[in-house]
């Protein structure tokens, strides 16, 4: 054998095929999405809105039978700028990732801001969706092709804080 | 030792396919009910821990995600284990003992039907020697039936027996997914999965969950006038080098009987995780059960959430011991191929 032949190692890939399901509340607002609706859910004992939800207030431990309709605004609670290409990402950096706080939700989740010149971006600052065409929308949150700011004053953030109730 | 007593369990129906149903939707209901029964909450719990296996569910650290489904806040004591919810009773245990705890809530869920069973199993072998080959499920346990009736410890009736008693049981579990009584005929004419083992011998693609909630004598009688007291508890392991075992030596588990000194306890109720039909007879020899009902619950073989069904073995021996004239209950959990990670539980109730 010659040297180049030699290995220290074994390969043994693995692949695994798993029916994913995303819950039985996730599939509520998921089937509102595909309608361009957001519709978050309430935990009956703590009244924290969740979107996206999960099925579960997991302060409580309850399930969150409250369907409560939300507004495609809200503001950015916190942000990075993306500089490194990601092999396969058709988004060209730089460009933002931010933590998406809706009003009226309890918690954020992660999408995209455009339309702004990346170093003015800013915690607290008003956001809105931008929708895809409504031939395109699917049960996915990629109904919304990113958040762009709108001209309304900023929040302060620390007015988000969740209060005990 | 501190005397820890269960207090009470609960089991969510076992299903073919829990569907859009996730983790977190399988337990809530169980804890609830479980809560709702003994009239208390989150809050009267000091520890609280849970089994299950990433694996099935495809995701790294989706354990985390289980406890979504518990109150944590405030913020809770809690533990995992990779394992049957059994362990992480056992891990209770251990944190009651050390006192770190009086009180602990258990639980344990699994859905099989997202992935394939027999591949996912087959990781948790060697993984240099033995995953590489995908071993199934069914495949190592037909080794270990293999021997075992070649060596004339088993014979094929008492597999037949097994498969059609766990049926006809069924109707004593309420939550047992597989009920339709078999006869023997039907059974000789069924193919076989994996010689010597056909499908009524193999248990079924189960998706559930199941809690469970320990307590120090002290505190036990808080919760029930009728705690189940867990006289004790001993688990051992074997190779996971499958060819280094005697298949049909239980090393192991005579470790544990003489641990526990269980030589001479009368028995008057058994459950025993026994995912396949040789298994029953087997182990009923090895733990001197002969005459001992067994599995009055039809066993994993009417239903087997993985990660939960030695869990349920032990709440299914609390539920004989605590709705019947019962004394002595002997559960038994089990983990990893062909038997190799047994535990015992000696259940008493005290008159």
């Amino acid at each position: 054998m010659s040297e180049e032949e030699k290995k220290d190692y074994a390969e043994s890939p693995i692949n695994l095929e798993y029916h994913y399901t995303a819950g039985s509340a996730t599939t509520r607002f998921l089937n509102q999405v595909k309608e361009g609706k957001i519709v978050g859910q309430s935990c009956p004992k703590c009244s924290a809105v969740y979107v996206p939800p999960r099925g579960s207030c997991p302060r409580c431990g309850v399930a969150t039978n409250i369907e409560v309709p939300l507004t495609d605004k809200g503001c950015i609670e916190s942000f990075t700028i993306v500089h490194i290409p990601i092999p396969g990402n058709p988004i060209v950096p730089p460009y933002v990732c931010a933590m998406i706080r809706l009003d009226g939700a309890n918690i954020s989740f992660l999408h995209l801001i455009q339309g702004i010149d990346v170093e003015e971006i800013r915690i607290g600052m008003r956001i809105q969706a931008v929708w895809k065409p409504k031939d395109e929308w699917t049960h996915s949150l990629e109904n919304i092709k990113w958040f762009t700011p709108i001209d309304e004053p900023d929040v302060d953030v620390a007015t988000l804080r969740f209060q005990e109730s | 030792m501190k005397k820890v007593a269960i207090v009470g369990y609960a089991q969510h129906p076992i299903l073919e396919n829990a569907g859009a149903l996730n983790e977190v939707e399988l337990i809530m209901p169980v804890v609830h009910q479980l809560f709702d029964e003994l009239g208390i909450s989150q809050n009267n719990i000091d520890f609280t821990c849970s089994g299950s296996c990433d694996y099935l569910q495809g995701a790294a650290f989706a354990f985390v995600e289980g406890l979504s489904a518990i109150q944590t806040n405030p913020p809770i004591k809690e533990s995992h284990v990779e394992m049957d919810a059994a362990w992480a009773m056992y891990e209770s245990m251990l944190k009651i003992q050390m006192g770190d705890a009086d009180t602990a809530l258990i639980y344990g869920f699994g859905k099989s039907s997202p992935g394939r069973l027999d591949s996912i199993i087959s990781l948790q072998m060697d993984p240099y020697y033995i995953s590489p080959l995908w071993p199934d499920r069914v495949s190592l346990a037909a080794i270990q039936a293999r021997v075992l009736l070649e060596k004339n410890i088993i014979t094929p009736e008492q597999m037949i027996t097994a498969v059609i008693e766990a049926r006809t049981n069924s109707k004593n579990n309420k939550n047992a997914l597989v009920t339709e009584l078999v006869d023997k005929e039907s059974y000789l004419a069924s193919e076989k999965i994996s010689s010597p083992l056909n499908e009524f011998d193999c248990p079924p693609i189960s998706d559930g969950s199941s809690a469970m909630i320990i307590a120090s004598e002290e505190k036990a009688y808080d919760f029930t006038d009728q705690p189940i007291f867990i006289e004790g508890i001993d688990h051992r392991i074997e190779s996971s080098n499958i060819g280094s075992r005697d298949l049909s030596k239980p090393t192991g588990i005579m470790a544990s009987i003489e641990q526990l000194k269980l030589e001479k306890t009368k028995f008057d109720v058994a459950e025993l995780h026994t995912q396949f039909s040789h298994e029953v007879p087997y182990l009923q020899s090895v733990l001197n059960l002969s005459d001992v009902p067994t599995n009055l619950s039809g066993g994993p073989l009417v239903g087997n959430v993985m990660m939960c069904a030695g869990l349920d073995a032990i709440g299914k021996t609390y539920e004989s011991l605590k709705s019947n004239d019962l004394t002595n209950g002997l559960a038994h959990a089990s983990s990893g191929p062909c038997l190799q990670h047994n535990m015992l539980v000696h259940l008493e109730k005290k008159s």
